[in-house]
């Protein structure tokens, strides 16, 4: 199963970044966040795994999706050209080899070093409960930080998007 | 790799390892998204791909640990995320009406 899942995660996200057309991008990463929710469900995480859908793919992509059909995806023609991407300079891509390496060196070691990590303690699933529970009494005020977080943003977004009249 | 095939020749259950190397593999994703791609709206898509890496680590380390906290800051997480996509989305809006343009090398104002 966490195969399955895991191939589907990455190959979507994969043609996510790969596709043309954005309104085909952000209906693969929906496939991507429905097989994350299978991970979140094999890890013995409802709640992550029900957030996920609703919160991610009901929403978060929802908006996306509206955004891109508003704004009437010009997608052929941000196709980038040979020549003038900044990435392909000389310097930019002897900096990106250089960075891969270190990153490459740096996951086998750590995966080296680290050895195995066994399996997952056995059948612990945390219920909503607990988490509600924790949510409300431990991580009180991050919660209610994270409410005036949300009234800030949905400010700016107004303010951000509204017609400029004059 | 060999820890990886070892691994699945022992036991077939997936490891905490397992899901470190999938959360790496999909951060590499986005990143090479938020790099590679021309579109703002792909952009922002690759920025959820790397939020949801992350997510999957918390839930893989809190189920390791027997813990609720992986899932807490899950839905931080979340909750950021939300507030990111909508103003990040307004923004992309505002641009589009300035110039049509989606491309992030066609907003040069402030370059000096």
């Amino acid at each position: 199963m966490f195969y399955a899942f895991g191939a589907v995660a990455v190959v979507t996200s994969l043609l996510v970044i790969a596709q043309r057309n954005p309104i085909h991008s952000v209906l693969l990463l929906i496939a991507s966040f429905g097989a994350l929710s299978g991970l979140y469900v094999l890890l013995d995480a409802p709640f992550a795994a029900v957030i996920q859908i609703i919160v991610y793919a009901g929403a978060i992509m929802v908006l996306f999706l509206f955004v891109v059909m508003l704004l009437n995806a010009p997608h052929e023609e941000t196709e980038f050209d040979e020549r003038t991407h900044p990435l392909l300079r000389k310097g930019a891509m002897r900096l990106g080899a250089l960075l891969a390496v270190v990153l490459i060196t740096e996951l086998i070691w750590a995966l080296r070093k680290g050895g195995e990590s066994g399996a997952f303690p056995s059948g612990s699933v945390t219920s909503v409960g607990a988490i509600g529970r924790s949510l409300f009494t431990e991580y009180a005020f991050p919660f209610e930080v994270t409410s005036i977080l949300i009234l800030v943003a949905m400010v700016g977004a107004v303010v951000l998007a509204r017609k400029e009249s004059h | 790799m060999r820890w990886c095939w070892r691994e699945r020749n022992r036991t077939d259950v997936p490891t905490l390892n397992h899901y470190l190397v999938l959360s790496a593999v999909l951060f590499a994703i986005g990143t090479a998204g938020v790099f590679v791609r021309r579109n703002l709206i792909t952009i922002l898509l690759s920025i959820e791909i790397m939020l949801n890496a992350v997510n999957l680590t918390f839930v893989a380390f809190g189920r390791a640990l027997g813990s609720a906290d992986g899932q807490i800051i899950v839905f931080f997480v979340m909750t950021v995320a939300a507030a990111e996509a909508a103003v990040g989305l307004a923004i992309v809006i505002s641009l589009f009406r300035h110039q049509e343009s989606l491309n992030p090398d066609s907003f040069t104002a402030l370059r000096w």
